[in-house]
């Protein structure tokens, strides 16, 4: 079972790397960008019998993500 | 007054931290970070700088995790001091032993220099000095800017849990903050790095006080 985990900053917690982004697209010409955030892709490959959404959300509470500051989504293939 | 040290594969600031420990008179031991159970009789644990695990997915993620864990854990459970240094006061807000979070510096650049500090909360850890006082301490970090939900700091403040405050602030934390002590006040994060401030050669003495003032507020305790 294939689980693609997308980390981000929750809303509300500044950003600053996101920002850095932003400025620099804006240096290179591209305007109307009005925000960027970034974040992590944790891309996990699970062969066990107990493989299941469940236990990816256990994964990302307990290590992938920082639940004081990061928000997590998880999709399933 | 015995002081564990622990190193994480990546750690760097350890042998400076257990130094900073034996020179206020502690007996140090050196803890690996896949020691499952603390050396007996550990009066503080000493949670040292560096970049472990490489910084890889958080700083300090992946040494929250490791098998020294619990033990931590349940040396502060029953009462325990633990002093995290930077990178582990990054350790120690994974662990969960402090609240809040350590974020990327609102100014994006690695931080290496000496800066102001004012010495707020009481605690043993805090005992060597005067309340208010003004120190100066090296930092050393890219990821030192604290931050905490509104009920939380709220909470800190109103404890007066806060231990350590920039006086010119560097890296964006929240309230200026630079260090932060658990309810209990026998847990200590902070950011910038007493170890490195303890002896003449280092251009600074102002961190040794912070040494010799736990060993003497711990034998009190």
């Amino acid at each position: 079972m294939k689980a693609r985990v997308t980390v981000m900053l929750k809303q509300g917690v500044l950003d600053v790397q996101g920002e850095a982004v932003r400025h620099a697209l804006g240096s290179l010409g591209f305007a109307g960008v009005a925000g960027v955030r970034q974040g992590k892709v944790i891309e996990l490959d699970l062969d066990g019998a107990d493989a299941s959404e469940a236990r990816v959300r256990e994964m990302c509470e307990r290590l992938l993500a920082n639940t004081v500051i990061e928000s997590y989504r998880i999709e399933l293939a | 007054m015995k002081a564990a040290v622990i190193t994480f594969p990546g750690s760097n600031c350890d042998r400076d931290l257990a130094i900073g420990f034996e020179r206020a008179g502690f007996e140090v031991v050196r803890v690996w970070h896949k020691d499952t159970a603390l050396p007996a009789a550990t009066d503080v644990v000493g949670v040292p700088g560096g970049f472990s695990f490489g910084d890889y997915l958080r700083c300090g993620a992946i040494a929250a995790q490791s098998p020294v864990a619990a033990a931590v854990k349940a040396h502060a459970a029953r009462g325990g001091y633990v002093l995290g240094v930077c990178n582990g006061f990054q350790v120690l807000t994974e662990m969960r032993l402090l609240p809040g979070a350590l974020m990327r510096n609102a100014g994006l650049k690695f931080l290496c220099k000496t800066v102001g500090v004012s010495v707020e909360a009481g605690s043993a850890f805090t005992a060597g000095y005067t309340g208010g006082q003004r120190i100066a301490l090296p930092i050393a970090h890219h990821d030192g800017n604290y931050t905490i939900d509104a009920d939380g700091l709220a909470r800190l403040q109103g404890d007066g849990l806060v231990a350590f405050r920039y006086t010119d602030n560097p890296n964006g934390s929240m309230a200026d903050i630079a260090g932060v002590l658990s309810d209990n006040r026998r847990v200590l994060g902070m950011m910038p790095h007493p170890e490195r401030s303890v002896e003449a050669a280092h251009g600074g003495t102002d961190g040794a006080a912070l040494f010799a003032g736990l060993m003497g507020g711990m034998a009190l305790a």
